[in-house]
C-alpha cells in the first residue's frame, strides 16, 4: 500500500483528500441545514425536538457523526498543512503583489477563512454538541429551547453571523475548486457545478445565519 | 520629445545568489511610448554602462514572445500589466507619464535569483527530463491519415504545447505552484496516441519531480491561467489529476 501513501502524500494527493472531506462537509451541510431549517416552522421547536431525537438516537447517524469528525479532522489537518507548505515555497515576498488583478481574495484566503471557521466550530461544539451529547442538559430542557437561550447573547449572535460568512466564502471558492481537484473540469457540467456552488454558498450560510438571528428578534418562539 | 515617458524605476538589484539584494531606483526620461518594456531597460542599461555601472542583469532571447526567458514581476504582476504577453511584447504606451515601476525577479524557492532579475528556471528542464517525452520506437514518419486523430484531441494538443515554459504561472501563484507547466506538458503528449502509451509513467515520474523541486500545490485560484503569456488552460490542471490519480491505481 506505499503507493497508495506516496500518491495521497504528493502536492495533487493532498489537494484530493481535501476535495474528498470537503465534499463530504459539504453533504452534511446540507443535512444539517435542512433539519435545522425546521424551527421556521414556528410550532415551539416540536418538529426540531423530534428531528433532533431522531439523530441522536438513530445507530446509522451515530455511526456517522464518528466519519463526520474525522473527515473534519482530515480535512483540517491537511488544510493546514497545505497552508503552511505553500506559504514556504516563496521564502522571498514579492514587494508588490496586484493580486485582484488574477484572482479572487477569497481564492487566496482559503486557509484563513477555514481557521476562522474553525473558531467558530469549537464555540459551535460546544453550545450544542457539547449540551447534547456529554451533559445531561437534555433531561432539564430541549435542545430547542437551548437555542432560544443561548442566541439570547448578541456577541454570540454575532459571532455566529460571522461564521456563516466565513463558511459562505470558503464555499463559493471550495464548491467548484473540489471538482477541479479530483479532476472533473469538463465543458458539459463545470459550469453547471460552478452555478450550483454559487447557489448552494449563498443560501445554506444565509439560511443558517437566519438562524441565530431569528431567535434574538423572537420571530420564533 | 512630445508624448514621450518619464518614469521612475524600482528595480530588484541583487549580485549573486548568496548575497541579500535591495531595490534600486532609477529615473529615466524621454522614453517612447512604442519601445518594449525590454528596450526601456536597454535604455537604462546603456546609461548604466556609460557611467561605469554594473548593468540590469536580465533575461532575454527572442524578443518577439515565444522563448519565454524574459521573466520579470512588474508592478506586482508577471510580465506587467496586459494580459497575453510577455514582458518583450509589452510596449510602454501601457504605462503612464511619471509613473513609478516596481521591478522584481520570479520569486519562488525554486527558481533560485542569479543576479538581478535573472531567475535559475533548470526546476523546469528537470521535470522535463523526468518523463516529458515519447520513448517508444514510433517508426518512420506516417502517411498524415494513418493515425486517427480526433480534431478536438489535436487542437487541445496544440494549445498546450504552446507552453514556452516561461514560469510565469510560478511567479503569479501564491503557492509558487507549477501545475500549470507540469499539466501542459503532461497534456500534450497524453493527448496524443504516440504519447498515451507511456502516460501514466510519465504522469507519476513528472508529479514526482515537481513535487521534488520544491512547487507549491495548486489552490485552484486561477491565476496561472490569467497571467500566462500563452493562455494555457485550467483544464490541463485537471487533466493531470485525473491521468495522475488513474496512474496511481493502474500503474506497474
Ligand atoms: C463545514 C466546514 C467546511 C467545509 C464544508 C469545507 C469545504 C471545503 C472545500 C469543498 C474545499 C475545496 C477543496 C479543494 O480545493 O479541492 C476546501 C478547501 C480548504 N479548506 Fe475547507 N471546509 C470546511 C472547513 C474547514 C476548516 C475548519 C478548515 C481549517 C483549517 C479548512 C481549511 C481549508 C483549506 C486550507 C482549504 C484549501 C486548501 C488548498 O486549496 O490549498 N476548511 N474546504
Ligand atoms: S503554462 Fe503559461 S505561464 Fe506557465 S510556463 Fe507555460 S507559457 Fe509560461
Ligand atoms: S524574450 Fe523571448 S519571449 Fe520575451
Amino acid at each position: 500500500m506505499s503507493w497508495l501513501t506516496k500518491s495521497l502524500n504528493s502536492s495533487l494527493g493532498k489537494k484530493l483528500l481535501m476535495a474528498i472531506t470537503g465534499l463530504f462537509l459539504i453533504s452534511f451541510l446540507l443535512v444539517h441545514c435542512s433539519l435545522n431549517a425546521l424551527i421556521f416552522l414556528n410550532d415551539g421547536g416540536v418538529a426540531f425536538n423530534e428531528g433532533a431525537e431522531f439523530m441522536a438516537h438513530n445507530p446509522v447517524i451515530r455511526t456517522m457523526e464518528i466519519v463526520l469528525f474525522a473527515g473534519l479532522l482530515l480535512h483540517i489537518v491537511d488544510g493546514l498543512r497545505l497552508w503552511f507548505e505553500n506559504k514556504s515555497k516563496r521564502p522571498v515576498a514579492y514587494a508588490k503583489v496586484d493580486g485582484a488583478a488574477n484572482s479572487k481574495w477569497y481564492s487566496r484566503s482559503m486557509g484563513l477563512l477555514g481557521t476562522l471557521l474553525l473558531l467558530f466550530l469549537i464555540l459551535h461544539l460546544k453550545h450544542f454538541w457539547y449540551f447534547s451529547r456529554l451533559t445531561d442538559g437534555l433531561e432539564d430542557h430541549t435542545l430547542f429551547a437551548e437555542m432560544q437561550a443561548v442566541f439570547m447573547n448578541p456577541v454570540v449572535v454575532v459571532v455566529y453571523v460571522l461564521g456563516c460568512i466565513s463558511l459562505g466564502y470558503h464555499l463559493l471558492h471550495g464548491f467548484q475548486s473540489a471538482f477541479q481537484s479530483i479532476g472533473w473540469n469538463h465543458p458539459k457540467y463545470s459550469p453547471t457545478i460552478k452555478t450550483i456552488g454559487a447557489i448552494f454558498s449563498i443560501v445554506i450560510p444565509a439560511a443558517f445565519a437566519a438562524m441565530p438571528i431569528a431567535f434574538y428578534f423572537h420571530l420564533i418562539h | 520629445m512630445e508624448g514621450n515617458l518619464n518614469l521612475t524605476l524600482k528595480i530588484w538589484r541583487q549580485k549573486n545568489a548568496s548575497v541579500a539584494g535591495k531595490f534600486e531606483t532609477y529615473q529615466v526620461s524621454g522614453i517612447s511610448t512604442d519601445m518594449s518594456f525590454l528596450e526601456m531597460i536597454d535604455v537604462l542599461n546603456n546609461r548604466l554602462i556609460e557611467e561605469g555601472d554594473d548593468p540590469v542583469a536580465f533575461d532575454h532571447d527572442c524578443r518577439e514572445g515565444i522563448c519565454g526567458m524574459c521573466s520579470m514581476y512588474i508592478n506586482g504582476r508577471p510580465h506587467g500589466p496586459n494580459r497575453g504577453v510577455t514582458t518583450c511584447q509589452l510596449h510602454m504606451r501601457s504605462f503612464q507619464d511619471g509613473e513609478t515601476i516596481t521591478v522584481e525577479p520570479w520569486r519562488a524557492s525554486a527558481f533560485p535569483v542569479i543576479k538581478d532579475l535573472v531567475v535559475n528556471r533548470s526546476a523546469f528542464d528537470r521535470i522535463i527530463a523526468a518523463g516529458g517525452f515519447v520513448s517508444i520506437n514510433t517508426g518512420n514518419a506516417q502517411d498524415a491519415n494513418s493515425l486517427p486523430i480526433p480534431k478536438e484531441d489535436a487542437d487541445d494538443a496544440f494549445a498546450a504545447a504552446a507552453c514556452i515554459g516561461c514560469g510565469a504561472c510560478v511567479a503569479a501563484c501564491k503557492n509558487a505552484s507549477a501545475m500549470l507547466f507540469t499539466s501542459a506538458k503532461i497534456s500534450q503528449l497524453a493527448l496524443l496516441p504516440q504519447g498515451k502509451v507511456e502516460a501514466s509513467k510519465r504522469a507519476e515520474a513528472m508529479v514526482a519531480q515537481m513535487d521534488e523541486e520544491g512547487f507549491g500545490a495548486c489552490s485552484n485560484t486561477g491565476a496561472c491561467e490569467a497571467e500566462c503569456p500563452k493562455g494555457i488552460s485550467l483544464e490541463n490542471i485537471a487533466r493531470m489529476n485525473r491521468e495522475y490519480f488513474s496512474a496511481t491505481f493502474s500503474s506497474k
